[in-house]
């Protein structure tokens, strides 16, 4: 028996009839059609399918859709702004923490779980942070060095903001 | 060489490279991190139905009969195919062809029996996703099971099952290499060492597992297949002599691929099925691969056991080197499994001067799955056995590792140097990478700090290994499908420039590195300059990328295009602007006649070019060029790579404290996707050496097919590592560039086990087998204490350390009488 469910992604609800057993994962790709969310392993073990629930990093794999219901789903197709690119992004970007780009959009929204909680992290708390996503290409050093360059650049972000206060 | 020369007559004006060398940011990466872009299971067609294959849960059975009407009953379900409905699809490819090879027909479907783990037996379609995968539960196979055989040794004894019985033998083929009197060498040395090593299965683990989508179209009779594939054209090609239409019906599109790792180097049975139920059912087809059927039927690497031996005299001299090496296949040919091996073997000489080999290699059947290509592909097991043994020698004579390396590197003079394998090194100064490694690394304060150390019980060790590699995959009278790659550079006629390649990407940025070529040569932006790959039907036919190729080869095929279309324009320029073609020059956006008074836009000199209102009789309108480049050898790359790490002796654990590379691979157009390479290879070599293994039971039974119980190392793990290069350009393409890709895999490994193992000398351990877990470190540590072969294999070691069989240097260890269950 299918079950309605309205859920907020990236600013716009989504309303649909799904069966319960669907997974988050599934809703965003197929229902939302929002692909930028990867599915890599389907036991929440690689975390290519990270999105923000409510603000907080889940593995959209292992969360039912019923389970979002009247929440609030960020995904990477939701974080750049006005055609600007969110600092973490621009980190990713500059610092080449990316290769083939399929764990990116997952090890993103766990990065900006990161900093929004923990602004200055030092490079093993990075690291321990994103220990639940898997990269096989870049060994994880490009990563680091785009976290702490998104860390620099949302932290400068705030400063200029609270000047301006 | 013709290429180099030619390639300098028409070289850019003068101006030193203005783009190659620099730390570009990657053009494709918007799409990427903004999740806009497209891998194969992102493209969703009108009417689309999604197929699941049911799969062995046996090693080797016969199979009695698959009931399949249950699931036939469920709504949703469009269609359900055993091996009798799919006998019209050709077999799973081999490339190989090799004498005495035993080829066993790999059918899409199994037919009548199964020999591996996950061998598929049906193929389901459904509406959606979760109804075939409802469909497939309720498919039910009688099975037999047989004996199974999963242990390559026992396979070739006597007694064995045999995995094809039509061979009587689990032996599927032999390869010698020998040169130099191996006999002598080995009578007259001072020293032999010898060291049974196992290269243990590996799984690739690209992050995107496989995927196929296929539509058909029979008013146009054409078959587009979008596949994860490295190799888009020689899947076009293969596809059609599977699914039996003419190879100008079928287009092939890799479109965004999430990472290969040579996994994606080949042709699966779902690259027939998915196709041809596309063309039974008049529907695009999706088959998206799940982890689990990632581990259990996408090829696996490595699988080798080799006994390694080196004659030695007594000054450090290499006199010659042995070795018989076991390559388990699994149960079936994938498209090179029979090559890599012999790859192995081809790489024994490493880079020291070694006057006399052999190499005997046998492959094997076994109820597994096949192996292949894994980045590196064989270099990393010869890497590994010669780097292992040379420490093994080394220590022998108790010569320091570094000085024993010293001893044996063939002079920069030399260069191109052949090697006792029949190879030509194109250009090295290993002795150069060394030195600033060690320099690096602080190598001489690491070996005083392990000397004190060792005195009050503390392990460090230092690991060297210094590698060359064979890349740039390679001239085709030594590739099993052509070694060639293909390149077309076209200006539009708004003067942006179009570049096809056929070394199609999966994640290494050719984007934005050919771009950055291209734009040199042509004066322009690389901004102005879309890189195209991965659609058969709009790029020249191609080989792939692999075998670190991509830009030592395909690279080439751009630039050489480049040059042919500069000849091109120089012509039109000339006759624009009254002058000899010779006289021209290209650069920063304008073509110049001598002197510099009279130029032409490249903008107007291209829009010229095809308005072709005023152009010099006899030439071609159009601005385009193709070149289909076919390297003169292959490239070799080095290298030094130093690991610091210590060893906790109670519990077996091994900190990694630093990790030094230097490496060589010739002329870099991007530093910032160099490193990249690099860092992901170190991360990849290092997981082979700590923590990475398939285990197979002996029922066939994979016993570490998850993320969960296969270790793909994360963040964590890792120190910091420090990069460095030098700089020796090959002479084989006149870009001088060598390749990357799979040098940080083929260096780590050895440079691991070789920092562990020299920890532990003092108690007696000579070697220890791959992964280094914990577990195994202590109970070599335990063996060497007892006596026993110190290998960290079985058998079980006495639960005791005893202080007082710890070699001398031991005795203040505080771990020396803790008890272990």
């Amino acid at each position: 028996m299918k079950k309605n469910v309205t859920i907020n992604v990236n600013g716009v609800d989504h309303r649909a009839a799904v069966e319960p057993r669907l997974l988050l994962v599934h809703f965003l790709r197929e229902v939302a059609g929002l692909t930028g969310t990867h599915v890599g392993c389907e036991t929440s073990l690689c975390g290519a399918c990270t999105v923000l629930l409510d603000g907080r990093a889940v593995k959209s794999c292992t969360v039912l859709t019923v389970q979002a219901d009247g929440r609030k789903v960020t995904t990477v197709e939701g974080l750049a702004s006005g055609g600007k690119l969110h600092p973490i992004q621009e980190g990713f970007w500059e610092e080449h923490g990316l290769q083939c780009g399929f764990c990116t959009p997952g090890m993103i929204l766990c990065s900006h779980d990161l900093l929004e909680h923990h602004p200055s992290p030092t490079d093993s708390e990075i690291r321990e942070a994103i220990n639940g996503n898997l990269c096989r290409c870049t060994g994880y050093q490009h990563i680091v060095a785009a976290v702490r360059t998104a860390s620099r650049k949302m932290s400068k972000r705030v400063t200029a903001r609270a000047g301006a206060r | 060489m013709a290429t180099k020369a030619k390639a300098k007559t028409a070289s850019t004006n003068g101006k030193a490279a203005h783009w190659v060398g620099k730390k570009l940011k990657r053009k494709e990466d918007p799409r990427l991190i903004q999740g806009i872009s497209h891998y194969t299971d992102d493209f969703k067609l009108a009417g689309m139905v999604y197929c699941v294959l049911v799969r062995s849960p046996h090693a080797h059975a016969e199979i009695r009969a698959i009931r399949t009407d249950a699931a036939r009953a469920l709504p949703g379900v469009l269609a359900i195919l055993t091996s009798e409905d799919t006998s019209a699809i050709g077999p799973v490819p081999c490339a190989m062809q090799m004498p005495d090879l035993k080829v066993p027909r790999h059918p899409v479907l199994a037919m009548g029996r199964v020999r591996y783990l996950g061998e598929p037996v049906a193929a389901i379609v459904a509406e959606d996703a979760y109804t075939a995968a409802d469909a497939a539960e309720l498919v039910e196979v009688d099975y037999e099971p047989l004996p199974v055989v999963t242990d390559m040794e026992k396979a070739l004894s006597a007694d064995t099952p045999y995995v094809h019985d039509e061979f009587k033998s689990n032996q599927a083929f032999t390869h010698t290499l020998k040169n130099g009197d191996i006999d002598a060498a080995f009578k007259k040395a001072d020293h032999v060492v010898s060291q049974r090593m196992i290269n243990q299965r590996l799984a690739p683990i690209a992050m995107e597992p496989r995927a196929v989508l296929a539509e058909y179209l029979p008013g146009e009779n054409r078959l587009t297949v979008w596949s994860s594939t490295q190799i888009p054209h020689l899947l076009k090609t293969q596809i059609s002599i599977m699914v039996g239409l003419p190879e100008t019906a079928v287009r092939v599109i890799a479109p965004e691929v999430g990472g290969g790792f040579g996994s994606k180097l080949n042709v699966y049975a779902e690259e027939g099925i998915v196709p041809w139920l596309a063309m039974k059912l008049g529907r695009p087809v999706k088959w998206n691969e799940t982890r689990s059927e990632n581990f259990l039927a996408t090829i696996h690497g490595r699988d080798t056991i080799n006994y390694v031996e080196l004659a030695l005299k007594k000054d450090g001299a290499i006199l010659g080197l042995r070795a018989r090496i076991l390559a388990d296949l699994g149960a079936y040919h994938q498209l090179l499994t029979p090559l890599i091996p012999q790859l192995t073997a081809l790489m024994h000489a490493g880079c020291y001067k070694i006057p006399a080999i052999q190499i005997d290699v046998v492959g094997v059947f076994t109820n597994k799955m096949s192996t292949d290509a894994y980045r590196g592909a064989g270099r990393p097991e010869a890497c590994y056995n010669v780097e292992r043994i040379m420490d093994i020698g080394a220590r022998e004579l108790g010569m320091d590792p570094v000085a024993f390396r010293l001893k044996n590197f063939p002079q920069p003079k030399e260069f191109p140097y052949t090697t006792i394998t029949g190879l030509t090194y194109d250009s090295a100064k290993y002795q150069e990478s060394l030195k600033k490694a060690l320099k690096l690394a602080g190598y001489d304060a690491l070996r005083k700090r392990q000397k004190a150390g060792w005195k009050i019980g503390k392990y460090y060790g230092i690991g060297v290994s210094t590698y060359v590699e064979i890349c740039a995959i390679g001239p085709s009278a030594a590739t099993p499908a052509g070694g060639w790659e293909s390149g077309t550079v076209r200006i539009e006629p708004t003067g942006k420039v179009t570049l096809l390649t056929g070394a199609s990407p999966h994640g290494q940025g050719e984007e934005t590195t050919f771009a950055q070529l291209i734009a040199d040569e042509l004066g322009i932006d690389p901004d102005d300059i879309n890189v195209v790959h991965g659609d058969t039907l709009a790029v020249p036919y191609g080989i792939g990328t692999f075998g670190s190729r991509g830009t030592a080869v395909g690279g080439t095929a751009a630039y050489l295009a480049t040059q042919k279309l500069k000849v091109k324009m120089a012509t039109l320029a000339a006759h624009l602007l009254g002058c000899k073609p010779s006289d021209i020059t290209i650069g920063r956006g304008r073509l110049s006649a001598k002197g510099g008074k009279k130029s032409i836009s490249f903008g107007e000199l291209v829009m010229s070019a095809y308005t072709a209102r005023n152009i010099p009789a006899g030439f071609e309108p159009g601005m385009e060029a193709t070149h289909f480049f076919e390297p003169s050898n292959f490239t070799f790359p080095f290298g030094t790579h130093i690991a610091s790490v210590e060893v906790d002796a109670e519990t077996g654990e091994v900190k990694i404290e630093k990790y030094v590379a230097v490496d060589d691979c010739g002329n870099v157009i991007n530093p910032m996707l160099v490193d990249g390479q690099i860092h992901g290879g170190i991360a990849q070599g290092m997981g082979q050496a700590m923590w990475e293994e398939l285990i197979y039971n002996e029922d066939g039974q994979l016993l570490t097919g998850s993320l969960m119980d296969y270790v793909i190392p994360k963040a964590h793990f890792f120190p910091e590592f420090t990069l460095d290069r030098t700089v020796t350009p090959s002479p084989v393409n006149p870009m001088g560039v060598k390749g990357v890709g799979e040098a940080g895999t083929i260096a780590s490994t050895p440079c691991m086990v070789n920092a562990v193992c020299d920890a532990l000398s003092p108690l007696g351990v000579r070697h220890i087998e791959m992964p280094l877990k914990p577990e195994r470190v202590w109970k070599a540590i335990a063996g060497a204490q007892s006596g026993a072969q110190s290998n960290g294999q079985e058998p079980q070691f006495p639960p005791e350390l005893s202080r007082a069989k710890r070699g001398s240097s031991a005795k203040a260890s505080k771990s020396s009488t803790r008890r272990r269950p």
